[in-house]
């Protein structure tokens, strides 16, 4: 398992491989050192690696190196390089026909107003690449706007360059859905409310059950799908015209989801990724 | 249940049960974080700060 820290969740998943009698190495990214174009017999050992990390840069660039290796990674670097993308998601997902809000993407301060007038306020202005809420925006009014994309385009770097803008979406009694997907199942998900307008529970989001809809497994296994399935979080919106999914999570906190569902999250996820090792044993195997 | 001293402020952390390597302590005196980088022997560090692509 690789690791930049050892939170909680990746404990409580060191305690459920090990209740389930498998052997884990717990590895801190920080320490590695790779020769790309030598493949290491040490991690060709492995079974699996689950990816951990918190760093999505590091995330991709080592879980492709493991791969190009032979080494079965969990989630793989296709859903790590969509996930953490999020015009990529955004593409996957209307590639594989799931609703999500309405998008536009622009490239110069005068285009990106423009989409923002042609869309309508209030918006949503977001980072291509970004986590935890951070950098987002929520953009009432035109005067707004006009501040928000001077500071991107004058102070951030190129990547702020390229205006992602999102329709924002009222949500039911302040909440959004964060359902959590282990293979091609939708094991559990939970309301988050919250009255600030980002309902994420790393900003002191609240938590409670959410039943596992056919509606909501259904979008669920297809978001899953569309950005190359592994271990999941997808988040949703409730509208009147149905669920939209916002976003993916490739590398998902479970830590909220447990009390409320009752679902032993790491279990599932400790299960899941050894019947893929033992699958993919032979594959390993057979590599020079 | 033992405690380790903070790193930052020589207050008392204490080690949970089953404490494993790189996992992450708070100490309840400065609030820093601190990461467990062995334990044998133990020995903390502070936690390495929040990158900008971190997250889920």
């Amino acid at each position: 398992m690789i690791v930049s820290r050892v939170r909680r969740e990746e404990k409580a998943l060191l305690q459920s491989f090990q209740g389930r009698g498998a052997g884990v190495e717990v590895i801190n990214e920080a320490d590695l050192v790779l020769d790309p174009l030598a493949p290491d017999p040490r991690w060709r050992s492995y079974d699996l690696v689950l990816q951990r990390s918190l760093s999505s840069t590091r995330a991709l660039a080592l879980t492709r190196i493991l791969e190009s290796w032979g080494v079965p990674v969990l989630n793989s670097a296709r859903t790590v390089a969509i996930c953490s993308d999020k015009l990529r998601t955004s593409l996957a997902l209307a590639q594989a026909g799931v609703p999500q809000a309405p998008l536009r993407i622009a490239f110069a301060q005068g285009a990106s107003l423009r989409a923002m007038e042609g869309m309508g306020f209030p918006l949503v202005l977001k980072p291509l690449h970004g986590s935890w809420g951070r950098l987002l925006a929520k953009v009432n009014d035109r005067q707004a706007a006009e501040a928000l994309l001077e500071h991107r385009f004058t102070l951030g770097g190129f990547p702020y360059h390229v205006s992602y803008i999102q329709r924002f979406v009222e949500k039911p009694q302040g909440r959004d859905i964060r359902a959590t997907v282990v293979g091609d199942r939708t094991i559990c998900a939970i309301y988050r409310r919250a009255s600030h307008w980002i309902t994420n529970t790393a900003r002191g989001g609240q938590v409670s059950n959410c039943p596992v809809s056919p509606e909501l497994e259904a979008i669920c296994r297809r978001a899953a799908g569309a950005v190359g399935g592994g271990v999941l979080a997808v988040d949703l919106f409730e509208t009147d015209e149905g669920l939209l999914v916002n976003e993916v999570n490739h590398n998902m906190e479970f830590r909220n989801s447990m009390e409320p569902t009752g679902v032993d999250i790491p279990g599932e996820v400790a299960a899941y990724a050894l019947s893929l090792a033992a699958q993919r044993r032979p594959l390993a195997q057979e590599l020079p | 249940m033992s405690n380790v001293e903070c790193v930052e402020c020589a207050g008392p952390v204490e080690l949970p049960p089953e404490v494993v390597q790189n996992e992450i302590l708070i100490c309840p005196e400065c609030g820093v974080e601190l990461e467990v980088i062995s334990l044998e022997p133990l020995r903390l560090e502070l936690a390495p700060e929040v990158e900008e692509d971190w997250g889920e």
